[in-house]
């Protein structure tokens, strides 16, 4: 295990993440449903990707993909120079706590654990002491304007700030990428700005971050964007800054 | 995480883990009473009882209004003579009678017997002296008390050197012998003997006088009130022939020899022969069986506490579907899972296994309390009993916590 954490150390001149043919099939009963066709995507370190499309286009699948969630029917997958296609669940539960740090759109916060220990989680699985990653989660929560609310349980807690603990514990292992879907998706306006907000801070500070959105917000904030439609990328645009 | 629910939980193995304390406390007590009943008895021993035989009552009706039957000094003789391996033989006389000191009466139990009666017993003479072969020669009219008969009769007096009176006679105090052990005590297991006579003499105090003493002074009649026919005499030699073989290993071979000369000469059956060996052996087997009958039903019940444990994990885990997915997502791995899962099983399950322990515990002691029985509770039935509610944890808590890990991340992570 030592030995595939060395080799998970990060090149920086690969591109973070390289996905070439990529392809996800489901089997519903007889019909083969063709989810994800022949996906080609690079993205460099740095980036600020908002991938978008219809309801049914792919969006989700590809996220599972990109998040080490699911492994793809064929194609390959490169995430930080290293194939991923072939990894058994041991190792893509590793990757996922190394290499992506996840925001999801219901936030998904543990509610048993207070704001520290949904920070430290996974910390945890990556074998931190308690104290260092008790530490971590502090300074982390302070970074996101909570640091005088860890004591508190998740549903003590607004929406926009529950957001911005899950933004924290995305963090936490200082990952590859930050894989957010529907960020903002249940927040009103004012909160889904704040969370807009850090995430363009994180940008701005050299995060990759690929955000999965109907939200034209993080559309606009974003450097590119990835259509889907039916599985395949539609088209690619380019924001010039 | 959900208090009432893991109490109600963790109850199962609570009551588990204590009835198979309590069990086995109560069960090694009981056998631990026994062996030493039976033990007192001895072990090379033979006992050779009369009894009053059945058949007869019917057979001579009304008319007959002295019986005689029952062991006599030519059996002793014959015993004596006749079988190889015997290291000593004592005869007995045993009579209920009440005996008198001051303005003091209680009922006693008189022993006659003979001066190497210690050889037979682990009945220890604690002050003075036994009876001597002079005492018995000359018939003294002397006597050893024992120390259950001292506290009824003497209470705070000296006993050595008073005397006290039995039916019309006097008798002076020689020694003090620790409590007499009754050859009753097979009884309390066994049902072995029904007969009235020496039974009730179980509890009360002892005096040994010299046989021929008894005989001389009490004579080999007594008189019994029976009430479809008035007046019934009996005449009784001894009560008991106690035959101690040399080695341990001869006492069931020896036992065959005396039942085979007894039934020559005795045409009623008017004896009973008992065996301390048997008995314990016969108490070992009934304890085992006690034993697995008890720790199976300790056993069952911990089984449905387990099953219990497993319902509820069952529920815990799919309640926690969403929480398991976003730990996966997270990083966690399948062991992960399992683990935090087991863990909280095992939690649940040892610390019920620790009340149950704590109260598996008390409950012996009332047993003992307020239903007079022996309990003792040994050091291996607690480890037992706590290695049970580990293993119940986790193999109740293996297949959930498996369940656990193997739910699709995806799957839970929009679960709800």
């Amino acid at each position: 295990m030592q030995r595939f954490r060395e080799a998970m150390e990060f090149d920086s001149d690969t591109p973070i993440l390289k996905m070439e043919k990529l392809c996800k099939n489901y089997q519903l009963g007889t019909v083969e449903l063709r989810v994800l066709r022949e996906i080609d995507l690079t993205i460099t370190s740095g980036q600020y990707v908002a991938i978008m499309g219809p309801s049914g286009s792919g969006k989700s699948t590809l996220l599972n993909m990109i998040g080490c969630l699911d492994r793809p029917t064929s194609g390959d997958y490169q995430l930080g120079g290293q194939s991923v296609s072939d990894l058994n669940d041991d190792q893509l539960s590793m990757i996922r706590g190394m290499r992506i740090g996840f925001i999801f759109q219901s936030f998904n916060l543990i509610n048993q654990l207070n704001i520290v220990e949904n920070i430290q989680v996974p910390m945890y699985y990556q074998g931190f002491t308690e104290q260092e990653s008790a530490e971590r989660a502090r300074e982390l929560a302070e970074m996101v304007g909570l640091g005088h609310r860890v004591d508190h349980r998740p549903s003590e807690l607004s929406g926009g700030q529950q957001q911005r603990v899950a933004i924290a514990r995305s963090l936490a292992n200082d990952p590859l990428i930050i894989l957010a879907d529907e960020p903002t998706g249940n927040l009103d306006s004012t909160s889904g700005a704040e969370i807009l907000d850090i995430l363009n801070r994180l940008h701005e500070q050299g995060k990759t971050l690929i955000a999965v959105t109907h939200d034209e917000g993080i559309a606009a904030g974003a450097e590119r964007v990835v259509h889907l439609f039916d599985g395949y990328i539609d088209k690619q645009e380019y924001n010039k800054q | 995480m959900h208090r009432l629910r893991s109490t109600l939980t963790a109850l199962g193995i609570i009551f588990g883990v204590s009835s198979v304390i309590a069990m086995l406390a109560i069960g090694e007590g009981a056998s631990r009473d026994a062996q030493e009943k039976i033990a007192q008895l001895g072990s090379q021993n033979i006992i050779v009882k009369t009894v009053e035989p059945t058949e007869d009552k019917s057979a001579l009706g009304q008319q007959q209004t002295l019986t005689e039957y029952g062991l006599t000094y030519a059996d002793a003789d014959r015993f004596r003579d006749a079988i190889p391996d015997v290291q000593v033989i004592v005869p007995n006389r045993r009579l209920s009678h009440q005996a008198q000191y001051r303005t003091r009466r209680i009922q006693i139990e008189v022993i006659g017997t003979v001066p190497w009666y210690p050889e037979i017993s682990t009945v220890r003479i604690r002050l003075g002296r036994f009876l001597s072969d002079i005492d018995m020669q000359y018939k003294k009219g002397i006597c050893v008390v024992d120390e259950k008969l001292v506290n009824d009769l003497f209470a705070f007096d000296d006993p050595i050197g008073q005397s006290l009176k039995i039916a019309s006679d006097y008798y002076r105090v020689v020694g003090v012998s620790e409590e007499k052990t009754s050859t009753t005590a097979s009884s309390n297991i066994e049902e072995k003997d029904p007969t009235g006579a020496t039974k009730a003499g179980a509890n009360l105090g002892g005096i040994y006088i010299p046989i021929t003493t008894v005989k001389n002074r009490f004579g080999e009649t007594s008189m019994q009130m029976s009430t479809s026919s008035g007046r019934m005499l009996e005449r009784i030699e001894l009560q008991e022939i106690i035959v101690k073989v040399f080695n341990i290993d001869r006492v069931l071979d020896t036992r065959q020899s005396v039942e085979t000369l007894l039934k020559r000469y005795h045409k009623k059956n008017d004896y009973e022969i008992i065996v301390p060996l048997e008995l314990m052996r016969q108490a070992k087997d009934f304890q085992r069986i006690f034993t697995i009958v008890l720790g199976s039903i300790a056993a069952i019940s911990l089984l449905v506490g387990g099953i219990g444990i497993m319902n509820i994990m069952l529920a815990t885990v799919s309640e926690r579907t969403r929480e398991i997915g976003i730990r996966r997502a997270l990083g966690a791995k399948k062991r992960d899972i399992i683990f935090q899962f087991l863990s909280e099983t095992l939690i649940l399950t040892l610390s019920g296994g620790v009340l149950g322990i704590i109260l598996g515990s008390l409950i012996p002691y009332l047993v003992t309390f307020y239903g007079n029985m022996r309990t003792v509770i040994t050091g291996s039935s607690l480890t037992l009993a706590f290695g049970i509610s580990a293993a119940v944890g986790i193999v109740f808590g293996l297949y959930p916590a498996y369940r656990a890990a193997n739910m699709d991340p995806i799957e839970s992570l929009r679960h709800e």
